[in-house]
């Protein structure tokens, strides 16, 4: 098993508020790794300081094995790092192949000069984009609504187009934040899959899930946190039976 | 939910005929200062410092239209552009520079500057940005107005006059030129030279519009937080963005200064970039072809309000209640209002820049 | 010494009225997130529409005692300018709260412009006297220091206003509302405040002040004008972000710093620059601190109120 992520003793605090207080990782590659936990516990807090939205406070997250760069978000998205938002942010005015061409900004280089005389590479250059933006469209499964204005997409097909996004950057670890919040029992179902054929591609998954059924079926490890503490690691059956996992869920001492 | 409106469909005839469509505008756009001239020079006139407002539209709209930014003090840059000129080709320093060096210094100091300006203020939030660029206009302005002493730069409030026209390939535009016994006049030939620059323009801007550049500002635009999480260096983008919009504004302003034969401080006052800032937001950020409208549209207000509002308000009230200077101020000002309550994305709204099937079947 | 105590007052005399104004951009943007360029406008309003009062009073009934003018002046601008803040509020930036971030900032700025037309178009183009009803007369010179009673007066009063301020904020049931409202609306909205009520009240009471503002500007500099407020506007901006915006204190002392150091740029200009630059470039300093700050110090002297998540 090799590892691809690593956190060590990841810190952040909002004023005096600890939302996470060293927490420390592990993902393999080509695993699915489930973070889960009650409202409030720091996931996304985990998923902002890991993509470089907000600066770390303490510890730090090797990637490959080499430490990712804080409150950098452009830079860690290099490293092989994607995510999406746990309320969808899109680029709303564009359409979805736009919105998918977007994420692949890092993988491609045509440069003003370039473009201006769309020169012979820069112009094969977007129309391989525009191909793989297709592809990718099609791979998630909402490849007829390519020429649809974000904003204009279903909920679930939004989720979907966020994860297209994610997936044109060509990540090694996608970091889904509550992807199936909102979502059906049909639209579930069809991420579930999705997020099986990503795995299957080679790509790490990080997953962050309320639906308890999901995680069972999805996760090849789940880690807990609490409090911004993590609580519990292991198979889903393991963490299921952990009994600070119990308290955590059953304790109802959130207000939130 | 201001946004709707957007997407009202256009009637199919408007859309329907795009073949016709091109020709159309392209012979409206050689045919218009004709018309023009057959109603009056002035309107000729009013054609040409309208093409002079398109550019400088295209130029701001790359900035707050595509990348999301607000300028305010855009017409420093086309100080800038317009003082290079002036003082590389009059009398003023007594250099006489050919336009071919003078309007890419023009436009390259216009992109300092925009750069200058932009280095520290874009990784700050958006709005500072509007201030910042408010403030700079102003001591753009302060210093045209004042330094003049101890050592005479800009001649002060007084301005440079007898600027060097614009001389191509030794053709003097600023002379009637006599063609075969045909009198041309030397506005026709302003005309004709601003328009082939604006055609370039929009040429160009389209080209960076439907790349990954453009791709990139629009990301930022509608979400600077997810355009950093898809690995785009907002920061440089903006820049990018910032200065290729003052390097228009640089090139309109030399036009400028070589069109007018005289520059003042006075031209660059705040009025000016709201006046840009309008002729966008009424056309429809983002869309070029609505900033053309909205230019031309504009431009052409104050000579309407002159010849229709005030001999209206003298037979409805026997006397001028608002001068037309008034009158446009306050059309400006509800323009801006009215438009972002009722119609925020413009009379022609910026529609799908990217329709792929296009292409695949072409 | 003389002229370092001289400076000294006068940066304080303008400081303090930045301030005031300085605190209704602070409120506003702490509350919305929004920079309302027409505030500096509503200084004008209030100027214009005392100067208006005070003229049409003085027609009326001659031979007033100058502090009642003042008074009445203070009495109708002050409603005057609640009553348009509200309005402005109302009808172009409620509608628009959740619009792209482009729109109210392009609908402030249409405002701003609006305002200033609808003021030449009742008060003309021209330069207004404002009337001198505190005198101006200097003092006996207090340690070779000249002081007139309008300058203690402006000082005085706006000092009082800010004090007045910060007890409404910080005790009463309004103020804990505004807090809670600019911490988060929807937040504040299930604890049951009223959140449009609270938003509008904020731009009623930055709104007054705007108008004591205009009124303490005008008399100081004995002029009125259409496009006053632009200048003044920009500077106490500048003060709210001197001091970090969205930070009640943070205006005050932005102001009064801006203040002072206009003044004693003003006063040290010619020797800083060898000459060349004086003081027609006084304006410049606002322009020049505002880049330092959002440069080295971005969250201001005493921090902003940020609230940005992702
Ligand atoms: N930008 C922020 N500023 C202040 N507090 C925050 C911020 N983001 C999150 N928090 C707080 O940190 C804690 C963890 O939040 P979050 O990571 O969103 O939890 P969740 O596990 O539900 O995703 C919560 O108490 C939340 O209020
Ligand atoms: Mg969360």
């Amino acid at each position: 098993m090799i590892t691809l992520l690593e956190s060590r003793a990841v810190n952040k605090r909002f004023g005096g508020l600890k939302a996470l207080t060293d927490v420390s990782l592990t993902i393999r590659k080509g695993e699915v790794y489930g973070l889960i936990g009650p409202n409030g516990a720091g996931k996304t807090t985990f998923f902002n300081v890991l993509t470089g939205a907000y600066a770390i406070d303490g510890g730090e997250f090797v990637m490959n094995g080499s430490e990712l760069p804080s409150a950098k978000p452009h830079l860690v998205v290099q490293h092989g790092i994607a995510r999406t938002f746990q309320n969808i942010r899109l680029f709303r005015e564009l359409t979805a192949l736009e919105n998918v061409m977007a994420g692949h900004h890092i993988r491609s280089s045509a440069g003003v000069w370039g473009i201006l005389t769309q020169s012979r590479a820069a112009r094969e250059e977007e129309r391989l984009m525009q191909e793989r933006a297709l592809e990718i469209l099609d791979y998630v499964g909402i490849g007829r609504h390519a020429d649809t204005v974000a904003r204009n997409l279903s909920y679930g097909d939004q989720r979907r187009l966020e994860i297209a996004r994610a997936l044109a950057t060509e990540p090694q670890l996608l970091a889904l934040d509550e992807p199936a919040a909102g979502m059906n029992a049909t639209e579930t179902a069809g991420l579930r899959t999705l997020v099986e054929t990503i795995r299957k591609d080679g790509i790490t998954v990080l997953l962050i899930e309320h639906d308890v059924k999901l995680i069972m079926g999805l996760c090849d490890r789940v880690a807990v946190l609490d409090f911004g503490k993590k609580i519990a690691e292991g198979t889903p059956a393991e963490v299921q039976r952990d009994p600070d996992v119990i308290r955590a869920y059953l304790g109802g001492h959130r207000a939130h | 939910m201001t946004t709707t409106s957007s997407t009202l469909p256009l009637p199919a005839s408007f859309a329907l005929d795009r073949r016709i469509q091109r020709p159309l505008v392209i012979l409206l756009a050689l045919a218009a200062p004709l018309v023009a001239l057959a109603m009056g020079k002035s309107w000729v006139r009013v054609l040409d410092f309208a093409l002079l407002y398109v550019l400088l539209a295209i130029g701001l709209n790359l900035v707050v239209g595509f990348a999301g930014l607000l300028d305010l003090g855009y017409i420093a840059f086309y100080a800038v552009g317009a003082y290079t000129w002036a003082f590389l080709a009059s009398p003023h320093f007594g250099i006489h520079l050919p336009f071919w060096i003078v309007l890419p210094l023009g436009a390259a100091f216009a992109a300092l500057a925009g750069i200058a300006l932009g280095f520290p203020t874009l990784r700050l939030r958006g709005d500072y940005l509007a201030i910042v660029t408010l403030g700079f206009g102003e001591i753009i302005r302060i210093f045209m107005n004042n330094l003049n002493q101890p050592i005479n730069i800009t001649n002060g409030p007084q301005g440079i006059d007898s600027i060097d026209p614009l001389t191509i390939a030794g053709l003097d535009l600023s002379r009637d030129l006599d063609l075969f016994g045909f009198q041309i006049s030397s506005l026709l030939l302003y005309y004709y030279a601003f328009l082939a620059c604006v055609v370039f323009a929009i040429i160009l801007v389209r080209r960076l519009q439907i790349s990954r550049i453009g791709r990139a500002w629009a990301a930022i635009r509608d979400d600077e937080l997810a355009a950093k999480a898809i690995g785009i260096d907002t920061r440089m983008m903006k820049l990018l963005a910032f200065a290729l919009g003052a390097t228009f504004g640089g090139v309109s302003g030399g036009l400028f200064a070589a069109f007018q034969g005289f520059v003042s401080p006075e031209s660059f006052s705040l009025m000016e970039s709201i006046v840009v800032l309008t002729m966008i937001v009424l056309g429809g950020m983002g869309n070029l072809a609505g900033v053309v409208v909205g230019a031309i549209m504009l431009t052409a207000l104050p000579e309407l309000l002159r010849h229709f509002a005030v001999p209206m308000q003298m037979a409805l009230f026997g006397k001028t209640l608002l001068d037309p200077e008034v009158l446009r101020m306050l059309l400006l000002s509800l323009a801006m209002i009215v438009m972002m309550l009722v119609r925020p994305a413009g009379l022609l709204p910026a529609r799908t820049r990217y329709a792929h099937r296009d292409r695949r079947n072409a | 010494m003389e002229t370092f105590l001289q400076q000294t007052l006068n940066g304080l005399v303008s400081g303090s009225i930045y301030a005031l104004v300085a605190l209704g951009y602070t409120m506003v943007y702490g509350i919305l997130g929004l920079i309302n360029f027409a505030h500096g406008d509503l200084l004008m309003v209030g100027a214009l529409v005392a100067l208006q009062t005070v003229t049409l009073l003085n027609a009326a009934v001659p031979g007033l005692h100058p502090v009642i003018l003042l008074l009445a002046g203070v009495a109708v601008a002050v409603p005057v300018c609640m009553a348009v803040g509200y309005l402005i509020e109302r009808i172009g930036y409620r509608r628009l709260r959740n619009a792209p971030r482009l729109a109210p900032l392009i609908t402030a700025i249409g405002v701003s412009f609006l305002l200033q037309t609808l003021a030449m178009i009742i008060w003309g183009r021209e330069f207004h006297v404002f009337p001198q009803l505190v005198s101006t007369t200097p003092m006996e010179p207090m340690a070779g220091v000249v002081v007139s009673p309008l300058q203690i007066f402006t000082i005085v009063v706006a000092f009082a206003l800010m004090g007045g301020l910060m007890l409404l904020v910080n005790k009463s049931r309004l103020g804990r509302a505004m807090r809670a409202t600019a911490e988060n609306h929807r937040v504040a909205g299930l604890m049951g405040i009223n959140a449009n009520g609270v938003i509008a009240a904020t731009f009623i009471i930055g709104s007054g002040l705007a108008a004591l503002a205009g009124v303490l500007f005008a008399s100081n500099y004995a002029i009125a004008h259409y496009a006053m407020g632009f200048t003044p506007g920009l500077k106490a901006f500048t003060a709210a972000v001197l001091g970090g915006i969205g930070n009640l204190p943070g205006a005050m002392v932005g102001g009064l710093v801006l203040g002072l150091v206009e003044s004693f740029g003003a006063g040290y200009i010619e020797h800083l620059t060898f000459g060349f630059l004086n003081s027609s470039y006084q304006d410049i300093f606002a322009f020049v601190i505002l880049g330092a700050v959002l440069i080295f110090r971005p969250s201001g002297l005493l921090g902003e109120r940020v609230a940005d998540r992702a």
